[in-house]
């Protein structure tokens, strides 16, 4: 491995910004030929981002900064041009055509071809090579389909090798591997480094990254906390870089007077719909009571959202367990059941979960609990308009009229209308799944001050939040999930953020359940 | 940012919509209200008032090309009666669509029920007519049930469905043509109602126009709301008002209203109802604008899609008895194509094949549109090739238009 002389990537001051917020703020990162250097932060913290602009995906001046190969100043105008230059990135979602054969996606686009004719053979011949060369007992004509997740992904670093490339960046690579692959990964990934393929490794599996990088990057709200010798760093130093910031004072101290226990879920068992045999969450089981706010933190994948997706009853996968409320088990096999029982559920991604973009707000914020507010059949527009105004009213909802389309609100007012319209199905506990993504720090703010309230008002709130200081700022009681096990349990006081970022890595296996509570 | 991938989103179970299988356009939200001065004009009701205003340019065309033939009551007469079947077809098309569904098997199902009916003339009229509605409904319930229990795309059950119940028919039939005897049955298409009854049906509908917006007005009062100043409120009146005693007195000129028109009206009055003013309703067009928002709302998705099938269904067999009727004969190869002229009368009246938006005044527009081309480049002698061409084109260019200003909004 050559640590000196001119590196094979260099990325200096990369800034990316989405509308509203500023995903990549002045990163610099660099990489050596014959080196895996493991880049890892918070959900957020532009690692991706970061990556699809090495890719091409973002293409030059959508980014600031700088991209050097072998010293050489580059900009990228397409994923096509970066793969060219020897960039070949491995996204999460896998990128192959799933009813083509593994060695037509090998080359798709770059056939071996004469007179415009594709040379089959040599095709095929060619990428029987390439998996023998990485000891992959695939027959190159098997469709990708019929291939498990993991082969596939194997099949991708097939893919990116046959374009002779130097720059391999996997992310989050063995998140859908089993045990036994992800030996033969990391076994292919050591065999590339002996070859001099310069590897940018994405993951928040710390026993992954020391086990296989030379280097490792930390990134926090899309800057460079720091680049060391992955020897030189323990677990807890990567973990307190990936949180270090502190707990501001935007969230308005809550001291919430809990009552009884009103909701209970137990042993809640949820199987990958895709994947069989796979569990998303496995055996959870957890209570919240009247005004009490319980945060789930984890990483991305951890089973937060499926576990509340299951216990709602739309998940598609296979749900096992069982719902109480106040004392009482209930049956939901759907989400009309958990509403009925008082379960509100604002979900995440509220432009695909949560609105109907082009109708207007009070259509949004009155269709969940519409026979209840404007009659079993026939509606009344009346009594909807005065409960969404008095809603708009109460959560300022910033909007020229009830009337206006929802999507053109700006993020944290389209994030109001979603938690108005649960509110309006008079909810007793309600579930939020990521309720500030993408919103600005004022309407963050406010939404911080209405779950107080709600909280305050005697509402069981259950918070997902992939953002460490809200969820700490903001919950009485931390759960913390780990690939669908609960791996810590604390109280406020407890929370801290290094020991709910070591449950959440799986660093530490059991993390301190708080008995204390009477 | 865009870390989460799909890979990690929970999958949502539910039938499939059209959002699934074709991607919607780019920024599906910011395009959906125009600007004009400092109003925001939903596309969609913009679009509806410009289709007004095209129909009337073509009348008017129409009318003097046609030596003022083409306004004239008896002409006018016909033409609303030319557009009964698809307008009938199109407000249950219509529901099908907000759903984020099509139903291509409509034509075919309006043979098969108007075949059935007149083969089981002998058995009463009551019979008769109930067996169309009754043949309509349950293939509507198939293919509902197929759509949304066992999530095979609209487009796929409906297009067996086409092909296969058109087969139905001829077998049924064994090729030959069924002629109408049943008076009650022919009087569907060729009927009148007396100009008296027309008469007090009229003012009838304009005390309940009149006594809905003042009941409207004081039930708004009473929750504290806005409500629209005496002029506006007068010109609602007054202006639907018009058009029904314009309307009547025409229509009484000559033979008073043609029953098969007064079923379409009917029909148009129900589904706007039913659209605009129910849960139902309103649940088809969250369906249709955001499947996964839908069922998380706790919508259930099967069983709207289901019985937006089902009204499909019951409208084709009614949509069929009024075909028979016209026809004064059921022949084999009935109705076909109706249902791309009730898909086009949708579109024309601003309907999105993607699902989430249309109205059924909308939808009669696009009925009368597509009937009054037909009707009036009838009277102007046009050959008859040159009228599928037209009409194709403005089904073409009416989208376009909307497409254009939506670029500009």
């Amino acid at each position: 491995m050559t640590t000196s002389g001119s590196p094979l990537l260099e990325m200096r001051d990369i800034t990316k910004s989405f509308p509203g917020v500023r995903a990549l703020d002045g990163v610099t990162f660099d990489l050596h030929a014959g080196e895996l250097h493991a880049l890892v932060g918070e959900n957020g913290a532009g690692k991706s981002t970061l990556m699809k602009v090495l890719g091409g995906v973002y293409p030059y001046p959508q980014y600031g900064g700088e991209v050097r190969i072998d010293g050489e100043a580059r900009r990228f105008s397409s994923v096509r041009d970066a793969e060219r230059a020897g960039v070949a990135v491995i996204f999460q979602e896998l990128s192959l055509v799933k009813e083509m054969s593994v060695g037509e996606n090998i080359f798709l686009g770059r056939e071996p071809r004469r007179f415009g004719v594709v040379r089959w053979d040599e095709l095929y011949s060619r990428a029987a090579r390439l998996l023998e060369d990485l000891r992959l007992k695939i027959d190159p004509r098997t469709p990708v389909g019929h291939l498990g997740i993991g082969q596939q992904q194997l099949v991708e670093i097939a893919k990116a090798l046959s374009q002779e490339a130097r720059i391999l960046v996997l992310d989050e690579p063995t998140a859908a591997l089993t045990e036994t692959e992800v030996e033969i990964l990391f076994g292919i990934l050591a065999r590339l480094r002996e070859r001099g393929v310069g590897m940018i490794y994405i993951s928040h599996k710390l026993d992954e990254v020391f086990r296989m990088s030379n280097r490792i990057t930390v990134l926090r709200d899309g800057r460079t906390v720091g680049t060391e010798p992955t020897s030189a760093l323990n677990e807890a130093a990567v973990i307190a870089r990936m949180v270090g910031r502190e707990v501001g004072d935007i969230f308005p101290q809550a001291d919430h007077a809990r009552g009884e226990t009103i909701f209970e879920a137990r042993h809640m068992t949820v199987e990958d719909p895709n994947i069989k045999g796979k569990l998303l969450v496995d055996d959870i089981s957890f209570s919240v009571r009247r005004g009490e706010v319980l945060g789930i933190a984890g990483l991305m994948g951890a089973g937060r959202s499926d576990l509340l997706m299951a216990i709602f009853g739309a998940h598609a996968g296979r749900v096992s367990g069982e719902v109480l409320m106040e004392g009482e088990p209930v049956h939901i096999t759907r989400p009309s059941d958990a509403i009925r029982h008082g379960i509100g559920f604002v979900t995440e991604d509220r432009k695909r979960f949560g609105l109907i973009l082009d109708q207007t707000i009070l259509n949004n914020m009155t269709i969940a609990g519409l026979s209840r507010l404007s009659g079993r059949f026939v509606t009344n527009v009346n009594a909807e308009t005065t409960a969404g105004e008095r809603s708009m009213r109460e959560l300022r909802v910033k909007a020229p009229s009830i009337m206006t389309i929802a999507g053109t609100l700006s993020g944290g007012n389209q994030q109001k209308v979603v938690l108005a319209k649960w509110l309006l199905t008079n909810p007793r506990v309600l579930f939020l799944d990521e309720p500030t993504r993408g919103i600005d720090v004022g309407a963050k703010q406010e939404i911080y001050a209405q779950i107080n309230k709600l909280a305050r008002e005697g509402l069981a709130i259950v918070l997902v939040s992939s953002e460490l200081p809200e969820v700490l700022g903001l919950s009485d009681r931390v759960l913390v999930l780990h690939e669908g096990h609960i791996t810590g349990e604390f109280t406020r006081a407890e929370a801290t953020p290094e020991a709910v970022m070591s449950c959440a890595t799986g660093h530490q296996q059991r993390g301190r359940m708080s008995e204390l509570r009477a | 940012m865009s870390e989460q991938g799909p890979a990690n989103e929970p999958p949502i179970n539910r039938p499939p919509v059209v959002a699934d299988v074709v991607p919607p356009a780019a920024d599906v939200a910011g395009a959906s209200q125009i600007r004009i001065g400092g109003f925001k004009i939903p596309t969609a009701t913009l679009r509806a008032y410009t289709m007004v205003f095209a129909l009337i340019v073509i009348w008017a065309v129409f009318h003097y090309t046609t030596n003022q033939t083409f306004l004239g009551p008896r002409n006018l007469s016909n033409l609303l009666k030319q557009s009964s079947v698809t307008g009938v077809l199109a407000v249950g098309m219509l529901m099908v669509i907000v759903a984020g569904q099509i139903d291509l098997s409509v034509g075919s199902v309006v043979g098969l029920a108007g075949g059935i009916a007149a083969m089981m003339q002998g058995r009463g009229v009551l019979f008769s007519l109930g067996s169309a509605i009754v043949v309509g409904l349950v293939i509507g319930a198939l293919h509902g049930a197929l759509v949304a229990y066992v999530n095979i795309p609209a487009f796929i059950v409906t297009l067996g469905g086409m092909l296969a119940w058109a087969g139905v028919t001829l077998g049924l039939m064994k090729g030959e043509t069924i002629t109408l005897t049943l008076p009650p049955f022919r009087a569907i298409g060729e009927g009148f109602i007396a100009p008296q009854l027309g008469t007090a049906l009229a003012v009838l509908s304009i005390a309940a126009i009149a006594w809905f917006n003042l009941r409207g007005n004081s039930a708004r009062r009473r929750h504290n709301l806005a409500t629209s100043g005496l002029g506006v409120t007068i010109a609602r009146i007054a202006a639907p008002s018009i058009v029904i005693a314009l309307f009547i007195y025409l229509m009484n000129k000559q033979d008073g209203v043609p029953i098969p028109v007064l079923i379409m009206l009917a029909v148009a009055v129900a589904g706007a109802f039913v659209t605009q003013n129910t849960t139902f309703g309103r649940y088809l067009y969250a369906i249709g604008g955001n499947p996964d928002a839908a069922r998380l709302s706790g919508i259930s998705l099967r069983r709207h899609i289901l019985s937006a099938f089902c009204i499909m269904g019951a409208l084709a067999g009614l949509a069929a008895l009024i075909h028979t009727a016209r026809q004064g004969s059921a022949a084999p190869e009935a109705g076909k194509l109706m249902e791309l002229d009730a898909i086009a009368a949708c579109v024309i009246g601003g309907t999105s094949l993607m699902g989430g938006r249309g109205t059924v005044f909308g939808a009669i527009l696009g009925a009368l549109i597509m009937a009054s081309l037909d009707n009036g480049m009838s009277l102007l002698n046009f050959q008859s090739y040159v009228q599928p061409m037209v009409k194709g084109m403005v089904l073409v260019a009416a989208v376009g238009f909307d497409m254009l200003s939506r670029k500009q909004g």
